[in-house]
């Protein structure tokens, strides 16, 4: 089967040079800034300024659907259910469809789930390059034993996981432990192996947006591959002025070491016009690389259904519904 | 393209806002447009093109104006003024409300036209300007349903011209209208010639809100249009546009008694110091001087950023440039639309290419192959004295320079001619409060920048003119006091009798400069003479040179203004004191003077000084209510050096009411005291050396007040110039002060009765006062 993306290019590490981290910095560290009334105002004019139309805007869509972590994480997961989800990333998109828009092997970034779920869907996912990524390190909370958190990583890994979402913990952050943290993080990096690191911020319990700038910076200096919003299970999840906040962090990152380091915001993305103002502004922010998905996902699980009809409107000039679409 | 091929480049494609309705509204008045007079179009006379600038194609023919168009349109708006000022307030408020709600049903016929005519991309038009528009008139219902309550005894002007500029077409008109008519005046307004479409359909619209005829008249046409407005009979001109032009009106209004306003030109500073969230200043630049196109007069357009982060400031800025988007205004992804026109772009163009001094970057963005396009331009390594530093561009070029610490940041700030805006980004709150006070602008915003509010005032200080639009003090400019005009007969001195009788013992009264007692440069003095034939004693006769010595005391004294109200209000108490336990004196003084018994006057003066000690500490600013989670701080700062004719039918009392208001709120003053009188006020100086008054504060020149007034006014150094001389001099000071645009305050030969209330109060403050206004937006 021929795969629309292949797989080298969906591991940081392949494409380009992996983050080796760097020792913690604490100068860089407490000169970072984030004046939050001037990031919600540059945050609240990209929807005015970018704009993409017909063509284009299934274009962005299609790219969105392959930057998309198709994400379940219940309580209630059941094999059933994540082979389930495993075939909507296989096919996320009807395929009269994608024939029509000229991309016919479409799928999305990866599949996210528990561990519990790993092999499940591993086995449901062969014969694609569709990686599975593992939540881990005692998700969402983060406060299981130290021991049981590294040793979950290996579990992961072991089972199929190529990527690993860990959740920091926040209480390094809101006590200013950043030696703590970037311990925490280096030995969790070093745990994945090969599998590539999402080092989850949960931002929506950082309190403030210079603590999620100096925490972004921490993480990429311990050797994060990506850096990610929210596990979707805080009050609040993933903002354009938190995105605005780890992206520049990502920016000023590459700038001193040359290292690209990867976003994924995570949680509250359930809309194709959301993702599209979220495309524009890595675009302008980042930039072209981070326009795939080897540097760029959404963690979400019911945007893909919104994207669905929004490509069928294009395709038929019909608003659609949502029960013409197979459910993941 | 394919989708296949898009979903690679993830490229913007085009996304046009449709022009249909826009172009449809211009047809449906066959592409010709007379002016709006009395309520109706009238018939098209000479046209001129007013043209798309990004695409070149002709929009539509206007109507060159004419003198009598002019005088047609005034005629229509004094018809109409009495009736509609005689409306219940809140009919005013309701026709104003009216405004706003149309603007909004109308918002994107509004927007695309504007778009249309300008050149500004769709985005600005559709989600600042008009929003801003609808705004202010919503606000100004307010103002007129609050006005009788809250102001008395203020009453319109009349009839107001305004002439307003080419870069934000609707949005100027909806500065100088909303405030004129909630005030109870007419309007007569000229927009641009580049961009009169909006004006024209809101004309149109405004019959919706059943705005009686002739209370909005629109004049179209070129700058002689303009011209025969300043000559028409019209009771003030508010006017936004270059500081030339502001200097001729000026100086063509000298001496008529109109009020007017000027929103001029600026180079306002961009200050970044080395704690900012430098990605947020990066875009706040983007904010600053490329919007509009940078064709913008409070445009941070002289950026000042310090050494140490120079680089990599310069290097994020550098990147941020290159993915602005310039292109199609109608495009909706675009942040940089069309230069108005041909004319400008040419300009911009000349200035930059005679003054290759510097770095020059321009960013990597294509441009359009056709139309009015200059790319985002950042010139580094510019001095203070390079012409790209001082001159305005107006247009999409920043200029940058370097600065080592906050006092040469403030100092380099305030190194211009201009004082329109000013903006500064520290995440350190010490630093940002400190330093925002300090510097030489109407306006000032803290880690933001352009925000703009009908409650905020906004204008500028120096040559980028004066008065405030927005707000309460707004609103003041299209207001006067309600009582009618006395005309003051001029006095003479006493002459000179056949045979004088000589003082005891000569006393020679000298000037006062600097604190301490000085003899008039020229060598010359001039005796004064009682009614009654007594040689009471010489004045000296100050010249320019004795003005020139007073006005650098006055500012050497500058640190009055950073004293505390408490601390001003102390000295002001003693100085009445001291006056007080010298009043029998004073009284016969004023006797021997003028005849009369001075003993009121004396007491009134007491009493005066008490009032304005009591304003010391008590012309409180405020905290506007703007629609920002922050704060927008109205502060009133001092004027600086103010020169003054004091009256001569009060001598002591009129001197003491013009002196108290001015050191109250913190400026230093050169008095120029009754020419017929002036040994009242040389006494006065002992008064103040007694009473602890900082030398420079006060400083007395006698003379005759029309050079003296010259002298004032023609210094490029003097803030502000106020006469209550019983000599009309209206005429030379405003003339004068055209210069540099300083601000006046002229009695136009007519009297004020100065014991009693007309005599001080508020008025008095606004005028010893500038607004400035300070947005600090906050959040954690």
């Amino acid at each position: 089967m021929e795969t629309l993306t292949p797989l080298k290019d969906l591991l940081p590490q392949v494409t380009h040079t992996r983050n080796p981290g760097m020792p913690l910095d604490l100068d860089w560290v407490a000169s970072v800034q984030a004046n939050t009334s001037a990031i919600e105002r540059r945050a609240a004019t990209i929807s005015g300024r970018r704009s993409v139309k017909k063509e284009w805007q299934a274009a962005w869509l299609l790219k969105a659907i392959s930057l998309i972590d198709l994400t379940t994480l219940a309580g209630d997961d059941t094999e059933g259910r994540v082979k389930r989800l495993c075939a909507k990333a296989r096919q996320p998109v009807a395929p009269w469809m994608l024939e029509k828009l000229g991309l016919p092997h479409l799928t999305t970034g990866a599949v996210c789930v528990y561990h519990e779920m790993v092999e499940t869907a591993v086995r449901a996912l062969e014969g694609t390059s569709i990686p599975v990524a593992a939540v881990s390190t005692g998700f969402p909370a983060g406060l299981s034993p130290y021991k049981l958190r590294i040793a979950e990583i290996g579990e992961s890994v072991r089972a199929g996981a190529r990527e690993i979402d860990i959740v920091i913990s926040r209480r390094h952050v809101l006590t200013q432990n950043w030696q703590a943290l970037y311990d925490e993080m280096a030995e969790m990096r070093a745990a994945c192996g090969e599998a590539h690191v999402k080092a989850i911020l949960a931002t929506g319990e950082l309190g403030t947006l210079r603590n999620v700038a100096r925490a972004s910076l921490i993480c990429m200096m311990a050797g994060a591959d990506f850096i990610k919003t929210s596990t979707g299970k805080e009050p609040v999840n993933a903002t354009l002025p938190v995105t605005l906040t780890m992206i520049r962090a990502i920016r000023d990152y590459e700038d001193r070491t040359g290292i690209k380091v990867g976003y994924k915001p995570a949680g509250g993305i359930a809309k194709a016009k959301d993702a599209l103002t979220y495309l524009a502004l890595i675009k302008d922010e980042l930039g072209h690389p981070w326009l795939q998905p080897d540097l760029f996902r959404f963690g979400a699980s019911s945007l893909l259904g919104d994207i669905e009809r929004q490509l069928e409107h294009h395709l038929t000039g019909h608003y659609s519904a949502a029960n013409r679409h197979a459910m993941g | 393209m394919t989708i296949k091929e898009i979903f690679d480049s993830m490229a913007y494609g085009p996304a046009p806002e449709s022009a249909t309705e826009a172009l449809g509204w211009i047809a449906r008045h066959n592409g010709t447009f007379g002016h709006w007079i009395d309520g109706a179009f009238t018939k098209p006379g000479d046209t001129f093109t007013t043209a798309n600038p990004a695409t070149g194609e002709p929009l539509a023919r206007i109507t060159q104006g004419t003198a009598g168009d002019v005088a047609a349109a005034v005629k229509a708006a004094r018809r109409a003024q009495p009736g509609w000022a005689k409306l219940p307030a809140h009919q005013r408020a309701k026709h104003l409300y009216a405004l706003a709600r149309l603007t909004q049903k109308h918002a994107r016929l509004l927007a695309v036209l504007e778009t249309l005519d300008n050149g500004k991309p769709i985005r600005e038009s559709r989600d600042i300007d008009i929003p801003l528009v609808a705004r202010h008139f919503s606000y100004h219902a307010g103002l007129a349903q609050l006005l009788p309550s809250e102001h008395p005894d203020l009453t319109p002007l009349g009839v107001c011209g305004a002439i307003i500029p080419w870069n934000f077409p609707l949005l100027m008109l909806a500065w100088k209208l909303a405030p004129a008519l909630a005030a109870g005046n007419t309007i007569v307004l000229k927009p641009a010639e580049y961009t009169p479409l909006t004006a024209l359909l809101f004309a149109e619209i405004s019959r919706e809100a059943g705005l009686p005829k002739g209370v909005l008249n629109i004049v179209t046409g070129d700058g002689t249009t303009g011209a025969a407005l300043v000559e028409a009979e019209v009771d003030k001109i508010a006017f936004t546009g270059s500081t030339s032009v502001g200097k001729r009106i000026r100086a063509a209004t000298a001496g008529r008694a109109m009020a007017l306003t000027l929103e001029l030109g600026g180079k306002s500073p961009y200050i970044v110091f080395d704690d900012a969230d430098l990605d947020s200043a990066v875009e706040g630049l983007v904010d600053s001087i490329w919007f509009n196109q940078g064709q913008v007069c409070c445009a941070g357009s002289r950026l000042l950023v310090q050494e140490g982060i120079a680089d990599r400031f310069h290097a994020k800025l550098k990147r941020r440039m290159d993915g602005l988007r310039i292109g199609d205004p109608l495009d909706k992804a675009i942040d940089i639309g069309a230069i108005v026109d041909p004319i400008q772009l040419r300009t911009i163009t000349r200035l930059i290419g005679e003054n290759p001094e510097g770095d020059h970057y321009q960013a990597a963005c294509p441009l359009p192959a056709q139309g009015c396009f200059y790319p985002p331009t950042l010139i580094t390594g510019l001095s203070a004295a390079s012409t790209l530093m001082q001159e305005e561009i107006f247009g999409p070029v920043l200029v940058s320079m370097t600065f080592r610490t906050p006092e040469e940041a403030v100092a380099l700030a305030n190194n211009t001619r201009y004082g329109l805006a000013a903006t500064v980004w520290s995440e350190n709150i010490n630093l940002a409060l400190d330093v925002a006070p300090k510097l030489k602008a109407g306006v000032v915003w803290v880690n933001a920048t352009n925000l703009f509010d009908a409650a905020a005032g906004f204008g500028g200080v120096r040559e980028s003119g004066f008065g405030r639009e927005g707000g309460w003090e707004g609103l003041m400019a299209y207001l006067k006091p309600a009582a009618k005009p006395v005309a003051l007969k001029p006095v003479a001195p006493t002459p000179e009798p056949a045979n004088p009788e000589a003082p005891a013992l000569d006393r020679t009264a000298k000037l006062y400069i600097g604190g301490k007692q000085a003899r008039p440069d020229g060598g010359y003095s001039q005796p004064v003479y009682s009614p009654r034939g007594k040689l009471l004693g010489h004045a000296g006769i100050g010249n320019r040179k004795d003005i020139r010595n007073a006005v650098e005391a006055a500012h050497a004294a500058k640190g009055w203004g950073k004293a505390t109200g408490h601390n001003r209000a102390q000295i002001l108490y003693y100085i009445a004191e001291n006056l007080s336990a010298r009043a029998e004196e004073f009284s016969q003084r004023l006797k021997d003077l003028t005849g009369y018994n001075g003993t009121a006057e004396v007491e009134a003066s007491i009493q005066r000084l008490f009032t304005y000690a009591a304003w010391s500490d008590k012309f409180d600013g405020a905290a506007k209510s703007v629609p920002i989670r922050g704060l927008a701080l109205a502060m009133n700062e001092p004027v600086g050096v103010i020169g003054a004719l004091c009256p001569d039918e009060a001598p002591l009392l009129g001197l003491i009411s013009v002196m108290a208001p001015a050191i109250a709120m913190g400026n230093t003053c050169v008095l120029v005291p009754s020419a017929a009188y002036p040994l009242a006020a040389t006494d006065f100086y002992q008064v103040l050396d007694t009473s602890d008054l900082p030398a420079g504060v006060v400083n007395i020149v006698t003379g005759p007040p029309a050079d003296l007034a010259k002298s004032l006014a023609g210094h490029m150094d003097v803030d502000a110039v106020w006469s209550f001389s019983s000599q009309n001099l209206a005429t030379l000071i405003e003339r004068e002060a055209a210069l540099n645009v300083k601000r006046t305050w002229v009695n136009n030969g007519q009297a004020r009765t100065w014991i009693g209330p007309t005599g001080e109060g508020r008025e008095f403050l606004r005028h010893a006062t500038e607004v400035k206004t300070i947005w600090v937006p906050y959040g954690e």
